[in-house]
């Protein structure tokens, strides 16, 4: 009846600006950046003033002043594990996903224009969050505390923007998770799941095991891009272990995909 | 236009649709009725290719629904219009509606005028009441002034205001030439609404027809008379064909000659009649006649009064 028309050009444009703008008009976003800026600066802060001064002599030569610095990560990454998440499962929740699949047909297209939204949100936020996180460390810090503290010294820099990139990829776990298992309570059960339980089971395994597994977990893989120098002696490298954690985020956002496709809206 | 041929939709070892071939033309308003559980939604759901059918094929417009590149402008739906996210804005629901398909912005302000809810604009959804709540979902499915329109269930939760609106919303709709498809388990409802029907039970296609042609076809339609030399009057009618019954109340049920006839032939013969008045069934009875016994979920029937 009518003619086929020629695929028109910026399609995916207008799947990112429509996807933007639905992240950015619920107020669940807000409250995710609010929340790591208000953990990543307080925490650090914190860490500076109290913790940082009664360090004895050797823990202060073992300590890696960014993993320090950024002790609110612990608390700001399940907001993003959450939001990321969300972003999905919310609209599986409300029904909304088929409202969202009918206006755009193209499911793949629908996951990768939230994943870059979310993925852009969340660097954004949580970079941000983190450098303001380790300057204001730096500025509570008492003085002669602790040393190589600035930006400048070896690692300090790469690990501080480590923890904005450890968030993203964490942000786009709890998407993939939840673009697979289409729930809230699921997504973000087995993406805690997934960090904070293979810590727990290590500890069970002998002491060879654990050395030859444990870098590989999701967490202490993860970890690794936020630390500057001092890392334990059998840690992946940062960039490794940042890339382990980036496949096990690959995996679940295949798993979403897969997922997505094949099964009825 | 929607052509769906031959679709069946399984789901494990349920079949919900199963066959359905049926055409909704433009220009007309085509209902779609069905008793509760006989598988309207799930078409519609493969309409939009939400679902993938189990066999068979439904195009829009000429081709599968996810064909389009932008199925807005080609096709407005409302589905289910509590599922929104309640944090948002109306008007934010409708323009990230508009930007996944190229939609000007525009027309937001402009279908929310259309709907009555441009003083709700900055509402947050979730404090929608189920009538504001249809009248967002119709307004998104204008937002693309797409030539085919479907609706599931439009009427549920509107006050008699919102439902008397809507159906001339959807009168107007098809008078401007486009496809109206709209479900509903209410033939009282239909009848107000809709030229041509599409009823189903169970998943399968029971009849596709007019309003006019579901009115005329079938049998029970009868003249009910009552004489004042009924026996008389009953011979004439035997003697010409017709055949004639008795109610309780001694009137005579007269099918096969018309009331204009029985009234001639009383005239004629110069027998007194004290009441002649044609039973057609309604289109709700000829619904619950083709629909009986594909209802899934039915109450069991109301006992009889006591006999006095």
């Amino acid at each position: 009846m009518t003619a086929i028309t020629a695929p028109a050009r910026g399609d995916f444009t207008d799947v990112v600006r429509a996807e933007w703008h639905k992240l950015r008009t619920v107020r669940s976003t807000a409250w995710v950046v609010l929340i790591a800026f208000a953990s990543n600066i307080g925490f650090a802060v914190l860490t500076a003033a109290v913790l940082a001064p009664r360090l004895d002599a050797g823990e202060r030569g073992r300590v890696d002043v960014v993993q320090l610095a950024l002790a609110g990560l612990h608390l700001s990454q399940i907001a993003f594990g959450v939001l990321g998440a969300l972003v999905i499962t919310g609209e599986h929740g409300s029904g909304m996903i088929r409202t969202t699949f009918a206006a755009v047909p193209r499911r793949g297209a629908v996951l990768a224009a939230k994943a870059l939204v979310l993925a852009g949100v969340t660097l954004v936020a949580s970079t941000a969050s983190a450098f303001a996180a380790y300057l204001a460390f730096r500025a509570a810090l008492p003085a002669h505390t602790l040393t190589g503290t600035a930006l400048s010294d070896p690692g300090v820099a790469r690990a501080v923007a480590g923890g904005g990139l450890y968030l993203t990829a964490l942000a786009l776990l709890g998407f993939g998770l939840g673009a697979a298992l289409r729930s809230s309570a699921g997504a973000i059960a087995s993406l805690f799941g997934l960090l904070f339980v293979p810590p727990l089971l290590l500890d069970l395994l002998p002491r060879s095991w654990k050395d030859t597994a444990g870098p590989y977990i999701p967490m202490q893989a993860g970890d690794q891009i936020y630390i500057a120098s001092h890392r334990e002696a059998v840690a992946l490298g940062p960039w490794t272990g940042f890339g382990v954690f980036c496949c096990y985020a690959a995996v679940a956002l295949l798993a979403g995909r897969l997922v997505t496709d094949r099964r009825d809206a | 236009m929607i052509e769906a041929r031959g679709l069946v939709k399984r789901y494990g070892r349920v079949t919900a649709v199963d066959g359905l071939s049926f055409t909704a033309p433009p220009g007309s308003v085509t209902g779609f009725l069905g008793p509760n559980g006989a598988g309207k939604s799930t078409t519609m759901r493969m309409v939009l290719g939400l679902d993938a059918p189990t066999a068979g094929t439904v195009t829009v417009n000429g081709r599968p629904y996810t064909g389009h590149r932008r199925p807005l402008r080609e096709v407005g739906a409302l589905l289910d219009a509590e599922a929104v996210a309640g944090g948002r804005r109306a008007a934010d629901h409708l323009t990230w509606l508009a930007l996944s398909n190229g939609i000007p912005r525009t027309r937001v302000g402009e279908v929310l005028d259309q709907v009555g809810l441009a003083s709700a604009a900055r509402r947050r959804v979730g404090g929608f009441s189920l009538g504001m709540a249809q009248r967002l979902g119709i307004a998104a499915a204008l937002l693309g002034d797409p030539p085919v329109l479907m609706f599931d269930e439009p009427v549920n939760g509107l006050d008699p205001d919102g439902v008397a609106w809507i159906r001339t919303l959807l009168r107007s709709l098809a008078g401007e030439g486009r496809t109206v498809f709209l479900s509903s388990h209410l033939m009282s409802e239909m009848a107000l609404t809709a030229d041509r029907l599409v009823v189903i039970g169970r998943g399968r296609l029971i009849t596709e027809t007019t309003v006019a042609g579901l009115l005329a076809g079938g049998g029970g339609d009868h003249v009910r008379v009552r004489a004042a030399e009924p026996d008389e009057l009953a011979e004439l009618l035997a003697a010409r064909g017709a055949t004639v019954g008795r109610e309780p109340d001694g009137a005579l049920r007269v099918t096969g000659a018309t009331a204009g006839e029985i009234g001639d032939l009383a005239r004629a013969r110069g027998l007194g009649l004290l009441e002649l008045a044609p039973q057609r069934k309604s289109l709700e009875e000829r619904y619950m006649e083709l629909t009986r016994g594909t209802a899934d979920y039915r109450s069991a029937p109301s006992p009889e009064p006591a006999a006095s």
